[in-house]
């Protein structure tokens, strides 16, 4: 696999997103990471070995589905799932995470650590770490470590140390702010893996390189399918990895849509929503210039999801100057039209996907309206839902005990 | 007016110059005032104010912990500029220290106006490098306002070098790889990072992130021109059962540090 794109430029900028605002703590392991990266997306021995492992390990390529049952419901218009949730443990986070745990290895370190809020990203990184027999720290905020529980569990399993963190919000931007400390204190010979395409370059280049394999095969699998290639693409955005995932091989195709659906929750009218480039302003947060949500005088708002893996207050800086040029559209959408989403897939085609997949799903079916009958639209179904079963039959009221 | 002055003062009398930290709004906007005064009275040379932040990832618990009583009592930035000011009256050079969202999002001509107006002798950034930090830099040259960037252990000598040479006031290294917090030993690294640096620069350096009382400072008084006390002030702030006892702790704090920078050499 050859990797080529014009951006970001040589500071890790994205017009005027992105950069390095980090700590001189970390300075020189930004400066080795990007050192080594450069040299291991032009090694074909590594290539060759990231690509083994996403095929042999991963179970790469995905399929694409067309979801015809699902389709009736979105305008009549052709809907094929990018099945991310077929993956090994179940989400497109094992792209990033194998391509990470190699680079942890070719730089000699022995320990990871990551960040988690619905907790696929620390599931794949405890799995990684198991791969390549690397010491293993997630932290995930303590909010986080109940409504995804059994998340929790599987990384244990794995081998993993999990630490809630307590501090501020209790979700996923304290746990980033946590994993950073931990970095700060241990970065000669442990390696954080950033678990989307944000933070200090050269992490949201890295990230997005390791997971554009899901566009690069869909866009192939869609020409296959159609004989042509599909009107939209459409994703879930947090941080924002699986939405670059999909949109990067489609953005020189001008006349295909890409849309990225942020989480709206109770509704960006609120104050209880994770929309950030809808609602937010550019500041500076985790190490990036990006678009976040923040008060006037720069502190962050904190952020609400149903979906643990959206409630984040910033975004990679590269959705934001997608933005800006227009080349990509974000919306967003609420937790009541995801979990209709969430309902709908499960009841027409057999599929439990993830909350966060499902505001992609909820975005599908209105841009499926708006587009008619003729469209074809992939939509990125970043992971399975199975990690969230408790919190879907809480929302429908599925167990005797809870049922309202 | 720089803090080198006070760093020159302290030099001058053959001893390190104490610096110490104390964020905005806690215990109150009022308190911290107080604390800052009673700090200046001990013996600090100079006082950073800390801007409360939401995100503070450089900071260990005990900053946290400040930082967050701090924001829910209502800290806000005018409150900052307020305690700067009430601080500097004493004479003590006072700097702030921040995060960068909070001066890029007020707007960094507009931020460093107001800090001026309220008699601060200019920034220190942890998470501001120079190479993301062309607008502070031009502006703080234009307001003539101190500039302090910090060196760490993994900073290499090209780093060192690009930070040294756009500082100005002083060089903060910090002493320990991780973020705040009082220690027991300070860390054998320190001595070298601040020789490494001493080699770049004729420009004071102060040594930040561990010491926590009069033997430590003395040790850092030692080799370093500075000594930078943060988490045990607040830590005496925390665990005193009044205002009063909490001002009492940080002022024998302050001496017992003062003493110390006093004995190192």
């Amino acid at each position: 696999m050859t990797i080529e794109s014009a951006l970001p430029d040589a500071a890790g900028r994205f017009g005027r997103f992105g950069g390095r605002f980090a700590p001189e703590a970390l300075m020189a392991a930004l400066d080795q990471l990007e050192t080594e990266y450069d040299k291991a997306r032009q090694d074909p021995g590594f290539q060759a070995e990231f690509q083994d492992l996403l095929t042999n390990y991963a179970g790469r390529p995905s399929l694409l589905t067309e979801a015809k049952r699902f389709a009736e419901h979105a305008g009549g218009a052709r809907i094929l799932l990018k099945r991310e949730d077929l993956n090994h443990t179940g989400s497109h986070k094992i792209n990033n995470v194998l391509g990470q745990a190699l680079m942890t290895r070719r730089m000699g370190k022995r320990r990871v650590i990551a960040e988690t809020g619905a907790g696929q990203h620390g599931v794949a990184t405890a799995t990684a770490a198991a791969l390549l027999g690397l010491e293993c720290t997630v932290y995930m905020g303590e909010v986080d470590t109940q409504r995804q529980a059994l998340n929790v569990a599987r990384m244990r399993m794995l081998g993993a140390e999990v630490v809630p963190v307590k501090n501020g919000s209790r979700t996923l931007k304290d746990a980033v702010n946590e994993a950073f400390r931990d970095w700060v204190s241990t970065v000669e010979h442990t390696h954080y893996v950033i678990g989307t395409v944000m933070g200090p370059h050269p992490f949201p280049m890295m990230v997005r390189d390791f997971v554009r394999v899901m566009g690069v095969e869909a866009r192939q699998q869609a020409l296959d399918l159609l004989g042509r290639l599909p009107d939209a693409v459409v994703a879930c955005v947090g941080g924002g990895s699986n939405a670059i995932g999909i949109f990067h091989e489609f953005i020189p195709d001008e006349g295909v849509r890409l849309y990225g659906f942020e989480a709206a929750g109770e509704g960006v009218e609120t104050d209880r929503h994770a929309a950030t480039i809808t609602k937010g302003s550019v500041g500076v947060i985790h190490g990036m210039r990006t678009y976040l949500l923040q008060d006037e005088e720069g502190q962050t708002v904190e952020s609400h999801s149903i979906s643990a893996g959206l409630d984040y207050p910033g975004v990679g800086p590269e959705h934001s100057w997608l933005n800006d040029t227009g080349r990509a559209t974000y919306r967003a959408i609420t937790d009541a039209e995801a979990m209709e989403a969430f309902a709908l897939l499960c009841r027409t085609e057999g599929i439990i996907p993830a909350i966060e997949s499902s505001h992609a799903l909820a975005g599908a079916l209105k841009v499926g309206r708006e587009l008619g009958p003729d469209a074809a639209i992939v939509v990125s179904l970043s992971g399975r839902g199975d990690k969230d079963m408790h919190t879907a039959a809480a929302y429908f009221g599925l167990m005797p005990e809870e049922g309202k | 007016m720089s803090v080198s002055i006070a760093f020159e003062k302290a030099a001058a009398e053959n001893r390190a110059a104490l610096v110490g930290y104390l964020p905005a709004g806690f215990p109150s906007v009022d308190g911290a005032v107080e604390a800052a005064k009673a700090m200046v009275a001990g013996g600090c040379d100079v006082i950073e104010i800390g801007l409360p932040y939401t995100d503070p990832l450089m900071d260990g618990p005990t900053i946290q912990d400040a930082v967050h009583r701090s924001l829910t009592g209502g800290a806000r930035l005018a409150d900052v500029f307020r305690t700067v000011e009430a601080v500097a009256s004493t004479g003590a050079q006072t700097l702030v220290m921040t995060y960068w969202n909070p001066v890029d999002r007020y707007g960094v001509e507009r931020f460093a106006a107001e800090l001026k107006n309220a008699g601060g002798a200019g920034l220190i950034t942890p998470d501001l490098t120079p190479e993301e930090g062309r607008e502070w830099l031009e502006t703080a040259d234009s307001l003539d306002l101190d500039k302090v960037f910090l060196v760490a252990l993994s900073s290499t000598e090209e780093r060192i070098e690009k930070i040294t040479s756009v500082c100005r006031g002083f060089v903060y290294a910090a002493s320990l790889m991780g973020v705040t917090g009082a220690r027991s030993a300070i860390d054998t690294g320190a001595a070298g990072l601040v020789a490494r640096t001493k080699a770049h620069t004729d420009l004071p350096v102060g040594l930040g992130l561990g010491v926590s009382t009069g033997a430590q400072a003395a040790e850092v008084a030692g080799f370093a021109d500075g000594v930078i006390v943060g988490s045990a002030f607040i830590k005496r702030l925390l665990d005193a059962p009044s205002q009063a006892a909490g001002l009492k702790a940080v002022h024998e704090l302050a001496a017992e540090l003062a003493e110390g920078v006093r004995a190192g050499r």
